[in-house]
């Protein structure tokens, strides 16, 4: 065994990775407050008025950095899915039941930021487009993953049930980011991409990278944290555990 | 620097409803969920705590 799966399979464990976990969630979560901070006034001190939307697109530092992260969540969620059908790794499955809750919030502010952003340039809370639609239809994903694993006594059938359910809805990530393309939408493009320059200010992207970043290091910080409440539970009849509480 | 006075940053160009609400929307939801999480963590830090001291209990008796 290479020294890396060598690390990787001692912290696969969940008695290794709680006290891990542990010291690493403070960190992330210290992190996020910062990142927030800074970017928050970058946003909405030091970014200059929009030309079309006056101040009004400063919804922008919230609304796309949750939008990323519900999408991003939700890709992380299936990959933890993946590893745990194929390795048969408790820890996985555990790590995507603790994401489900956090992407779930992340889509439903991205949907209410939208619709706080939709009413006053577009004239509509809500709209039936495609970016709108495939971006409910993630939300409903993260419901009905948490619902199935809740309905599932034995917890290694939900892990099974929840990671297929995980599995079959990622194919909807690639249609809610393509979707501005594909289908004639109300929606605008997007202002950063990887091939073109971005179509925007510089102070307005960095508070918008800020804010992305910051909602990374939180979603990294929650999900640690109800990883060991679902460590805790699950094990709670192994030594280790019985140990830990002492 | 945008802003002239307070009440210029907090009028948000007339967009103050729009604006505060979705930052609003968004420091709610991500304070709530780290309160939440703590509870969660403290109450299942506490049964296990309990069931420890009641099977301690049990060995002495």
């Amino acid at each position: 065994m290479s020294k890396f799966t060598e690390v990787f399979y001692h912290y696969a464990s969940p008695s290794t990775f709680y006290p891990l976990a542990g010291k690493a969630q403070p960190w992330f979560a210290a992190l996020a407050v910062l990142l927030a901070l800074a970017g928050m006034w970058v946003g909405l001190i030091v970014a200059p008025t929009d030309a079309q939307q006056g101040e009004g697109y400063r919804i922008i530092f919230v609304h796309v950095p949750a939008s990323w992260m519900s999408m991003f969540i939700y890709c992380v969620m299936a990959f933890w899915s993946a590893i745990g059908l194929s390795f048969n790794t408790r820890l996985a499955a555990m790590m995507a039941q603790a994401l489900a809750p956090t992407g779930a919030m992340f889509a439903f502010l991205s949907l209410l930021t939208g619709a706080l952003w939709g009413k006053p340039m577009w004239g509509a809370w809500w709209v039936w487009d495609a970016r709108l639609t495939s971006e409910l239809i993630l939300l409903f994903l993260y419901l009905g993953f948490m619902a199935l694993q809740a309905a599932i006594d034995d917890p290694r059938r939900a892990d099974k049930a929840g990671a297929i359910l995980a599995l079959v809805g990622v194919v909807n990530v690639p249609i809610i980011y393509f979707s501005v393309k594909w289908w004639n939408t109300l929606h605008q493009g997007a202002s950063v991409s990887i091939n073109k320059s971005p179509s925007m200010a510089h102070t307005m992207l960095l508070g918008m990278l800020l804010m992305a970043l910051s909602f990374w290091a939180y979603s990294i910080a929650m999900s640690l944290w109800r990883v060991r409440s679902i460590v805790l539970e699950r094990e709670s009849q192994t030594e280790w555990v019985q140990d830990a509480v002492a | 620097m945008q802003w002239h006075s307070a009440s210029e940053f907090f009028a948000m160009g007339g967009y103050a409803l729009y604006v505060w609400g979705s930052l609003g929307a968004c420091a709610l939801g991500m304070l709530l969920e780290p309160w939440l999480l703590a509870q969660r963590h403290r109450r299942i830090l506490g049964t296990l705590r309990l069931e420890r001291l009641a099977r301690e209990q049990d060995r002495k008796d």
